[in-house]
């Protein structure tokens, strides 16, 4: 009898387990699910060829063109600006910190950068839009009020820790025996960093850089506020333009109808968003399992 | 635990009296061209019920207010322009009616950067030729506009499609209500406009004065020409006596709040339109709006006592030229 209760016991508790587990997967199910409708919806009334290959975007305006390039062009822009900041810093501190640092200064200052990532995103929004914006004006004068610039630097400097802290975890993990066997064989502590360590935290370091990029392409509210909300097919980081973010913040903070052929914008550029993530992860994945050093 | 229930009821008892007290509130959304004059009201009626009435204002757009309004979420909508035979097909199968108010006067301001030079006027060809759909990737340089001016692009900021200024202006300059280019930075909030416009030296842009009148020091008012000696000669400014006047053409228009019917019957409406339209005038001036002559509160308050519905304009949207002796005579 006790047994009998007790084997009752396991199963319920089994079947929360796996209820919770469940529940985040239906989750994602539906979101995807409801992205592939309203898209497929949207490509009722829209053809894929417009939509991929128009230079324009102006669904909300009478004159209708879907074409999601400028869009694209204005996320490309900000992720790469983004991307040049946050690469060089996240990774040249990540060695200092593994490498170089001793163990008490490294306690210390790790978390401090993890702060930096828990800085609400609209925060960095205005402190990009009314503080770097104006300083980087008086550098180059032809600057606009809203660009990508000044958005696509302060984006950089909110991924940098992500990059910094999870390449250092890589780099940390690499075994002790390796660096010695390098020293033993009389290298210098750069060479050991930038020829032994690296390369055999690779896969993760590269992994890092590719969440840090996901980050910066889905990153809304610093391009909302600080980019402009202007479609424009242009790599000119000095003029405002708008990204696929951007866009969706903007239309739904009007008052579009559900249903109308705008409402269904919102979900075709998620959905185009969603597929570039998509990707970025499964590139990342790749990398992991490729460049994989296993040491036992 | 018998403790706990109890303070626990005692705490429901608290907040449910706080709800009490907290009964009676005015709900209004709709055009951020109209807020600035709405809340100044909203807070002097408050201050002056001593907090017993609360008012919320909402900035949606005209045209988001509308639609609002016709789903019976508010009581009152502020309108930059008429209501449009779409929205008034909307009430009316909602069952909804309303009771429309012209409130002030306002002018649509355009605006380059201080650091601009070489903008003197714009006349309204010239503006047609900017925002006409027809423009959209084609007119993007200065000197397309005047041979004279520099070869450099133009950054264009205008109020968004759901905001009444948007359909006023591009009925207005462009001549049909809601349509212009679509490649320029559109925003129902017009803070951002001004952000954008006082920090772009190439910027161009509109919206309504008042939004000038907070903002002087980082904006450049450009004059209109409309080509018309018989309201005005040459550019023209959109400063006080030239609204009243007329002269500000077409740019100056009347601004309005529309009151739901069923909501016109509880006593904190009447009280807060009384008050409206009694202290309506003042503090439209001082948040820098044109305020309408004296005479035009009392029949505004008059219609709304007669319960007089509809829409002076004919339910027809946006229309250019109006003057306020013309809207007096409507009444």
């Amino acid at each position: 009898m006790h047994k009998q209760f007790q084997w009752i016991k396991e199963r319920i508790i089994e079947g929360v387990l796996f209820l919770s587990a469940l529940f985040s997967i239906f989750v994602t199910i539906g979101i995807v699910a409801v992205l592939f409708f309203e898209t497929y919806e949207f490509f009722k009334e829209v053809s894929i060829v417009d939509f991929l290959t128009d230079t324009q975007w102006t669904p909300l305006f009478d004159e209708k063109h879907f074409g999601i390039l400028p869009l694209f062009a204005g996320t490309f822009l900000t992720t790469i600006i983004a991307i040049a900041v946050a690469l060089p810093i996240g990774l040249i501190s990540a060695i200092y910190l593994s490498e170089y640092a001793s163990a008490r200064f490294r306690t210390a200052v790790k978390p401090a950068l993890e702060v930096l990532a828990a800085v609400p995103t609209v925060v960095y929004g205005y402190f990009a839009l009314l503080f770097v914006t104006p300083i980087l004006q008086k550098i180059i004068p032809g600057l606009s009020g809203f660009n990508a610039l000044s958005p696509g630097i302060v984006m950089g400097i909110m991924i940098t820790p992500i990059v910094a802290s999870l390449s250092e975890d890589a780099m940390h993990a690499v075994p002790m025996g390796l660096r010695e066997g390098a020293y033993a064989l009389g290298a210098t502590k750069f060479q050991v960093a930038a020829r032994v360590v690296v390369p055999a935290a690779f896969s993760g370091i590269a992994a890092s850089f590719i969440l840090g990029i996901s980050r910066a392409v889905g990153e809304t509210m610093i391009v909302a506020i600080a980019a402009g909300q202007q479609p424009r097919l242009t790599l000119n980081p000095l003029v405002p333009l708008e990204t696929i973010t951007a866009y969706i913040v903007q239309v739904s903070l009007g008052d579009t109808p559900t249903g109308t052929i705008e409402y269904k914008t919102i979900f075709a550029a998620g959905m185009s968003l969603f597929v570039v993530t998509f990707v970025l992860n499964i590139v990342s994945y790749w990398l992991r399992k490729k460049f994989r050093e296993v040491y036992e | 635990m018998k403790k706990s229930i109890i303070s626990l009821i005692a705490i429901f008892a608290v907040f449910m009296s706080i709800k009490l007290h907290a009964a009676q509130v005015i709900k209004i959304d709709g055009s951020s061209t109209v807020y600035p004059i709405t809340e100044a009201v909203a807070e002097e009626f408050q201050k002056a019920e001593k907090g017993k009435i609360k008012v919320t204002v909402g900035i949606s757009g005209t045209g988001g207010g509308f639609k609002k309004l016709c789903n019976g979420e508010t009581d009152i909508s502020n309108a930059s322009r008429p209501i449009k035979p779409s929205e008034v097909e909307l009430c009316k199968k909602k069952g909804i009616d309303y009771i429309e108010i012209p409130v002030a006067y306002d002018g649509i301001a355009i605006l380059a950067n201080p650091k601009n030079n070489w903008v003197d006027y714009l006349t309204v060809k010239e503006l047609k030729k900017i925002w006409e759909p027809e423009a959209q990737v084609k007119i993007t340089k200065w000197n397309q506009i005047r041979p004279t001016w520099p070869d450099k692009e133009i950054h264009l900021f205008g109020a968004g499609v759901d905001s009444g200024t948007y359909d006023y202006f591009t009925e207005a300059i462009v001549g049909k209500e809601h349509s212009s280019r679509g490649d320029f930075t559109s925003s129902e909030d017009d803070n951002v406009l001004v952000q954008g416009i006082a920090t772009d030296s190439l910027a161009l842009g509109f919206f309504g004065v008042a939004y000038y009148e907070y903002n002087k020091d980082k904006l450049k008012l450009v004059p209109i020409d409309d080509q018309n000696d018989s309201n005005g000669k040459g550019p023209i400014l959109p400063e006080y006596d030239n609204v009243v006047k007329g002269a500000y053409q077409p740019l100056s228009r009347p601004i309005f709040i529309y009151v739901n019917k069923k909501s016109a019957d509880k006593p904190e409406i009447q009280r807060f339109i009384d008050f409206y339209m009694k202290n309506g005038g003042q503090l439209s001036k001082e948040v820098g709006y044109v305020a309408l002559p004296a005479l035009a509160y009392e029949l505004g308050f008059k219609r709304f006592e007669k319960r007089i519905t509809g829409s002076v304009f004919g339910g027809h949207g946006s229309q250019v030229g109006v003057k306020i002796e013309e809207l007096l005579q409507r009444e």
